[in-house]
Parts: C-alpha cells; structure tokens; sequence
C-alpha cells in the first residue's frame, strides 16, 4: 500500500531536564486529512507539534519525515519551507504590529535577511483573508482586536504560505459557537484542497465532528489510532484519561431549601435586563448562553465591579449594592473569574501565599504580622480538602496543571467562607479527567450548604451539574430547564437557535 | 492621516505640542528663530540622538541599555590609546571607535543571551564595570593630548549674517543623520527589523517562528554599541578632550527623550521619528528656558516634570482608547 503520508513519526521521545515529556510516540498523518490529536494537558501534544516544526529537537533515535523529507535538523522557517504551518494556542502573535505584518511575519524570518515589502505583503494578506471569507482592517494593530478576530488573524497567517500540513492547537477555545462553525468550514474545505490538518481541542464533540482518525496520547506514549466513525465522546474521554467518566444528571430539588441570592430586576444597560434570579442553600444553579449573552456582565454587577443600573439584589433576603469586590467579599460573596491564569492567580507566587491571599487580614497577629502557623494550617487543609498534586506548597503556582490551578483558585475563595460561589467557566482549559474532579467538588460543596452560581457556555457542563438551568440571551433569561427532563441535544438546539 | 494618526499617536501629539512649543518660543523671544540658535539646537544635540537611535534598537527588542553613555566614554580612552602613537584620520577613527563599541555591546548581550538575566540588571552590572575600570585607568585625568584630526573643527554648512555672526553645522550633525538613516534602514526596511520589533512584541512567539534570538541579543545591542561608540567620538570632537566621568549620567537624559518618543519599555515599538522629536523636545524646552532667561538651576526640575506629564498623560490617552476599544466590540458579539 502506497498511502501518501504528510507525516511520520517514529519513535518520538524527548526529555527535559530528568523528565520524559514524550516516550517513543509513533504518529502518522495522511495528506489531506483532518487528524486530531487528543490527550490531557501535559500529555505532550504541544512537545510533539513543537518537535515537528522543529522548535524543539528530539531525542536522539527519533525519525520525522514530512512529506517524506527527513525532519532532521528541522528549523521552523525549513518547516515552513515544506509546507508545514502552526496555529498556536497561544496565537504567539505580535500584538503591537499590524494585521498585515502579523500574518507576512513569517517570510521575514529566513536564511538571510531581505527588504520588507509592505506592499506586496498586503495584497497577499488580503488574498488570505478573502479566502477565509472575512474582512479585516490590514492596518490596524492587533492588539485593538477582540481575541477572536486575533484567532482569525493566527489562522490567517498559517495560510499565508503554501501549507500542505497545517496543526491547530485548540484553535476553537475563544471562539463563540458561530465563529467555531466558521472555522470547521474552513478546515473541511483544507482538507478538500489536500491540506492536512492536525486538529488538538478539548471540546471532544467539535473533536468527532472535524476529523476523519483521531491519536490518543497519555503521560508522553501512545495510547492508539482510531477511527471517528462509531467513536463517541465517553469512551474517547477513558482513553485519554486512563479511566471512565460516566457523566450523569445529578440534579436534585432544592425548592424548599431557603434563597441565599435574588436579583429582581437587575438591569445594566447595553449589558443585562431585568434579571430575576434565585440561587438557594445547596443548589447549584447553571447559567448558560453563548459568549457576549451577558453572562459574565452579570457576574461582575453581582461582586460589585460593575454598579448595575437597575433593579435589586438581595443576599439572604437583606438588600445588598457592593461598590467593589472587597463590599462582596464581606458580604459573603466568592467569584472565581473566567480568566484564571490573569485573573484568578499570581502565577510566579507559591501555592501557599496563592491560597491565603484573599483571607491575609484573618492572619494577622497582634503586631500586624502574618502568623506562620495559622497560615500553615489553612494551607494544609485546603490542600488536602481538594487533593491539590503539588510537590511542596512552596513551589509557584505557575508549576500546577491546569486543573490544579483550578483547585487553588477555589481554595483562595473558600477560605473567605463564603454563603454564594459564582464559578464562570470554570473548566476552561482544564481537561477532561480533572474536569471530574473539580465538579466533585462543586457538589460536595453545595451538600454543605453552598450556593452556586455556575456559568458555562457548554451545555453538557451545565446538565450534569447543576440543578437548575437559566438560559440567557441578549442580556435577558429567556427560560429555564430542569436537567432531569431534558437532554443535552435538546437544550443545545434551543441555545445555539 | 487619520491611519497614520491611529498607528503612531503619540509621535503625532508630541509633534504638535513641539510645533506649539516652537511658534510660542519664536513669538515670546526674537532670538530662539534664528539660524544661528537652530544650528547650535542641532550641533549641541547630535550625539544625544545618536545614542537616541542606538537605544531605540534596543528597547524595541525589548531591552534596556543602562551602561551605552560609561561604554562611549571607555571607547573614548581606548581611542585615545590607539591613535596616541598611529595618528590616524577620520575614517580609522569611525571604524575603531564604532567597532569598540560594538565589542562592549556584544559583552551586553553575550551576558544578557548567555545567563538569562534581564537586561537592567546586566547593563547596571556592566556600567558600574565600565565606569570603574575607566576611572581606575585614567585615575580620574583628563586626557588632551589627542591626535589633531579628532580636535579640529570640521564644518559642512557655514553662513555669515549681515550682522557678521557666524551659523554653522558640524560633521557631528552630519554623522548623526547618517546614523538616524542608517537605524529608520534597519528598523523599518529588513526583515532583520520586523524581527527586532517581533522579538520585542512577543519573544515567545518570534522564537516559535524560528527568530534566532541570540542574533537578535547581538544585533541590538551591537548596534547601540556601535552607536555608542561613534557617539563618543563624535562628543570628543566638540569637548576636545576626554573627561572620563564627562558622559555618566547622561544614559538616563537619553532614556527619557526615547520614551517621550514613543518607544515602549516593554519592547516591539518605537519609531526614528520618535527619537528624533524626543530628543529635540527636552532640547527646545531647554534652550527655551535658557532663552526666556528661567535660572539654568530650574532647568532640570522643569524638564523632569515635563517629562513626566507628558509619559503619564500619553498612557491616559491610550487607556482611554483601548476602554473604548473593550467596549466597542460588544454589540457585535452579541450578534454571534
């Protein structure tokens, strides 16, 4: 058989410092096929694309082929050379230089140096842009476009050469549902014109939809190749963590239990209107619509960051405004931010000083001093209360996995023991096995007595955990589903209408 | 206009705060708009926007350069040395001053590359070093015994008024528009400058385009090193003699003018331009003062305080365009 292959990998392995992040990986993409790479966070699927683009140099042994060149001594700019482009997760844009530089940036990295050709450069991005399908002010920086307009750009910029192998990590994660759309289009038409895309995303449903094979990757080795077709989400979700999730409904009926939180007729203009909501002891109240709905705008009038124009919000039946967060943190009100690597952590700090910040002034000794041991023992608990993985609660936070981050970040907000937990998409970026995990948590915590305000704009996140779910549109709840008598198809029919 | 407005707004507002400054100056005195006060303007601050340039490099890579004004002073002595026997002419003196001063660059970034350290903390390092050796070398002395080609008065444009007083401009200003070309070149026109500036913008990133990045360490601050370097030259030809502390403390004058100008400490922007109206806006409002006869001891406090509205203010501005900017995209969201 004489299959064009576009890829292959042989024996992959690469080390850093004392730890294997890669052991001996075999990996193959055809010409011209969606082929999604899948794996936890930390498997190693950012090493691997990093030693195909040559970033990284594997271990010696290894064998890359692209399109049946031998990878050795790959560079990105010889990569590049052979058709091989990357969207980053993290874009790696340049946010201080224009859309049209940002995308012809890569000719400007070569053997040797050469005059820029703006001009020229321009007329190409437009090309691109247009072949995309969308329009873009060339011009204007990057860093006055929203982040998925950014998105676009990084996708923009791969096409800019003659890709014949393009890899997309998590390409979809700032992308609301129609602009997700948008791009599996344009990844469906690549791959029709014999472009072979590697495809990494967390969302396992986008995952089965996009590609035709998709390679399993756990802890740095291979876990197999499979076929899409008769793949379903659940088993793809055990072969990447290892173990099986069985995700049900778990919603109960707290309509007896007491209101911790009410809004009535909570209105900021341009943002939310006429919100009237209820949130009771223990119940775990799911807030879900697409990105832009208000959401997270609501979140902030609620811990005061934001003065609502409108309206009333009552926490345990007592009228409360906080004018900023500190108002609402006495108030006993805790927000876990969407943003946790900005927002939510100081990322160089250490996992102890991450978890005590929000409580330092209960720490205080007489002298206005932090008290070792009292800190100590908050640490600890919390620590083991979440089964945090660290090595020593010394080490930075920026140390943790994704999930871990979470943990710590939850942790912060508890210890101001708090009567309502507004967590806004809280598994963003966490991946499958720790998703479990941290909705664990969220449970046992509403059984103590907690109330919680989840936003998510993934429907499935909601169903299985909350018990109760408000959909938001435009600014304003438009209706509200008891997880028992729905489903995730139905729910996501009415959301993405 | 209004795209070149958006892109470099704050080129744009110091050049009309500087066109302000001029025509109140022009009407206030009868002597700030004379040839004569223009030239002298441009001699005086040549090797200032010499070093201008050079340190604009660098801080678009997103470095900073404490130590260039200790490194022209140290390529000053070792000049002296080399031409006290030679004698030499201009064109050796260019080339060994400018090829000292790439040399102490070069140190800059092999240890900045070298041992990942930021470069505040080497080039503080590497100042005091520089500035320590040369006061243990020359004990302090001033030099005067300097070849007669560097000391001579060389001028390329020369005017006698009616009234008999001489204008003039120097070979230093005609050295400093050569550097000012030579860097606009670089910066704007190679790919060598899309990578400083990427380099700068988002390091991660241009190292993932396959950026090599020590060659960028080296380019950047090789070139205010060699910026440095014929900056030292150049100065010595106006002093006539090498004072070794002559120079310290001027590091941070130059500083000030770049940021004025636009330039960002963070890296990935920064334009020729910029330099050039920071530079010239200290100069003028300094050369005002003088002129509107302000004590010289005020100077200092004057400029110092300019300087800090002026940064603090441009960073308003863009908070408030970039709130805008957050807020403008809602709407359209809310379509998705």
């Amino acid at each position: 058989m004489t299959e064009k292959l576009a890829l292959k990998l042989t024996a992959v392995s690469k080390t850093f410092g004392g730890v294997r992040a890669l052991k001996g990986v075999d990996f193959a993409v055809r010409a011209g096929e969606v082929h999604c790479l899948a794996g936890e966070n930390g498997c190693g699927k950012s090493t691997l694309i990093k030693i195909v683009t040559g970033v990284y140099t594997p271990d010696p042994g290894a064998r890359v082929e692209i399109f049946g060149q031998s990878g050795d001594g790959m560079t990105p700019a010889a990569g590049r050379a052979l058709g091989v482009a990357v969207i980053w997760q993290d874009l790696a844009l340049f946010p201080h230089m224009s859309v049209a530089e940002n995308m012809a940036f890569d000719d400007m990295v070569g053997a040797r140096p050469r005059l820029v050709q703006r001009r020229k450069d321009k007329i190409r991005a437009r090309a691109v842009l247009n072949r995309l399908g969308v329009t873009l002010d060339l011009d204007a920086p990057l860093n006055t476009l929203p982040i998925a307009k950014r998105q676009i750009v990084a996708i923009a910029r791969a096409l800019m050469g003659e890709a014949r192998l393009v890899f997309m990590d998590e390409p979809t994660a700032s992308l609301t549902q129609s602009e997700t759309d948008a791009l599996l289009d344009v990844v469906r038409t690549l791959s029709a014109e014999g472009v072979a895309v590697v495809f990494v995303s967390h969302r396992l449903a986008e995952v089965l939809d996009i590609a035709e094979r998709v390679t399993v990757v756990r802890d740095g080795t291979l876990v197999g190749v499979y076929p899409t077709d008769g793949m379903t989400q659940a088993r793809l979700g055990e072969l990447m963590t290892g173990t099986s999730h069985q995700q049900q409904v778990t919603a109960q009926d707290k309509s007896a239990a007491p209101p911790v939180l009410e809004t009535r007729n909570l209105t900021r203009h341009g943002e939310f209107t006429d919100i009237s909501l209820t949130v009771r002891k223990g119940e775990v109240v799911g807030l879900t619509g697409l990105i832009g709905a208000g959401r997270t705008e609501l979140a902030h009038a609620m811990i005061g960051m934001t003065q609502p124009d409108g309206g009333e919000i009552l926490l345990d039946s007592a009228s409360l405004r906080p004018r900023s967060i500190r108002d609402a943190i006495r108030a006993g009100i805790a927000y876990v931010s969407e943003d946790r690597l900005s927002l939510g952590l100081i990322q160089p700090q250490s996992i102890a000083d991450n978890t005590v910040m929000s409580v330092l002034d209960r720490l205080l000794n007489a002298a206005g001093l932090i008290k070792a041991p009292s800190k100590q023992h908050l640490v600890d608990h919390w620590i083991k209360e979440f089964a945090v993985k660290i090595g020593t609660p010394d080490d930075p936070v920026s140390t943790l996995s994704g999930g871990n981050q979470q943990r710590v970040v939850l942790a912060k907000w508890l210890a101001t023991e708090p009567r309502l937990l507004i967590l806004d998409s809280p598994t963003v970026g966490v991946d499958v096995g720790a998703r479990a995990g941290i909705f664990r948590i969220v449970r046992d915590l509403a059984d103590q007595g907690l109330a919680i305000l989840l936003i998510s704009d993934e429907v499935t996140e909601v169903m299985h955990n909350a018990d109760r779910i408000l959909h938001i549109a435009d600014g304003r709840i438009i209706g509200e589903h008891d997880p028992r008598h729905t489903d995730v198809p139905a729910l996501e029919a009415r959301i993405y209408a | 206009m209004l795209r070149m407005l958006k892109a470099n707004p704050v080129e744009i507002r110091l050049f009309a705060v500087l066109v302000a400054i001029t025509i109140g100056l022009s009407l206030a005195t009868d002597t700030f708009l004379t040839l004569g006060n223009i030239t002298s303007l441009l001699n005086n601050n040549a090797v200032n926007l010499i070093w201008a340039v050079g340190l604009l490099v660098v801080l678009i890579a997103g470095g900073i350069d404490i130590s260039f004004a200790v490194a022209a002073s140290v390529v000053q002595y070792l000049t002296a040395q080399v031409f006290a026997e030679l004698g030499g002419n201009w064109t050796l003196g260019l080339i060994v001053a400018g090829t000292l001063g790439i040399g102490l660059g070069l140190i800059n970034a092999a240890l900045i590359h070298g041992f990942r350290v930021i470069s505040i903390v080497i080039t503080i390092a590497t100042f005091n070093v520089f500035f320590g050796l040369l006061m243990f070398l020359t004990r302090g002395r001033n030099i005067y015994d300097l070849p007669d080609w560097w000391r001579a008065r060389i001028f390329i444009f020369e005017y006698q008024s009616a009234s008999g007083t001489w204008s003039e401009l120097n070979l230093a200003f005609a050295v400093m528009v050569a550097c000012v070309i030579a860097t606009a070149l670089l910066i704007s026109f190679t790919s060598t400058g899309r990578q400083l500036y990427a380099f700068g913008d988002n390091p991660e990133g241009a190292r993932r385009a396959g950026v090599n990045v020590a060659l960028m360490h080296a380019i950047a601050y090789g070139w205010m090193g060699m910026m440095a370097g014929i900056g030292g030259l150049m100065q010595v030809n106006i002093a006539k003699e090498v004072v070794p502390n002559a120079l310290y403390g001027r590091e941070l004058e130059v500083l000030a003018a770049v940021v004025l100008g636009g330039a960002r400490l963070g890296g990935g922007r920064g334009t020729v331009i910029g330099c050039i109206l920071g530079v010239m806006f200290v100069a003028i409002t300094q050369n005002g003062l003088n002129l509107l006869g302000v004590s010289p001891f005020a100077f200092q406090m004057i400029i110092g305080a300019t300087i800090l509205v002026a940064i603090s203010t441009s960073n308003l501005k863009l908070d408030l365009r970039s709130l805008r900017q957050r807020r403008l995209p809602e709407p359209e969201k809310r379509n998705a």
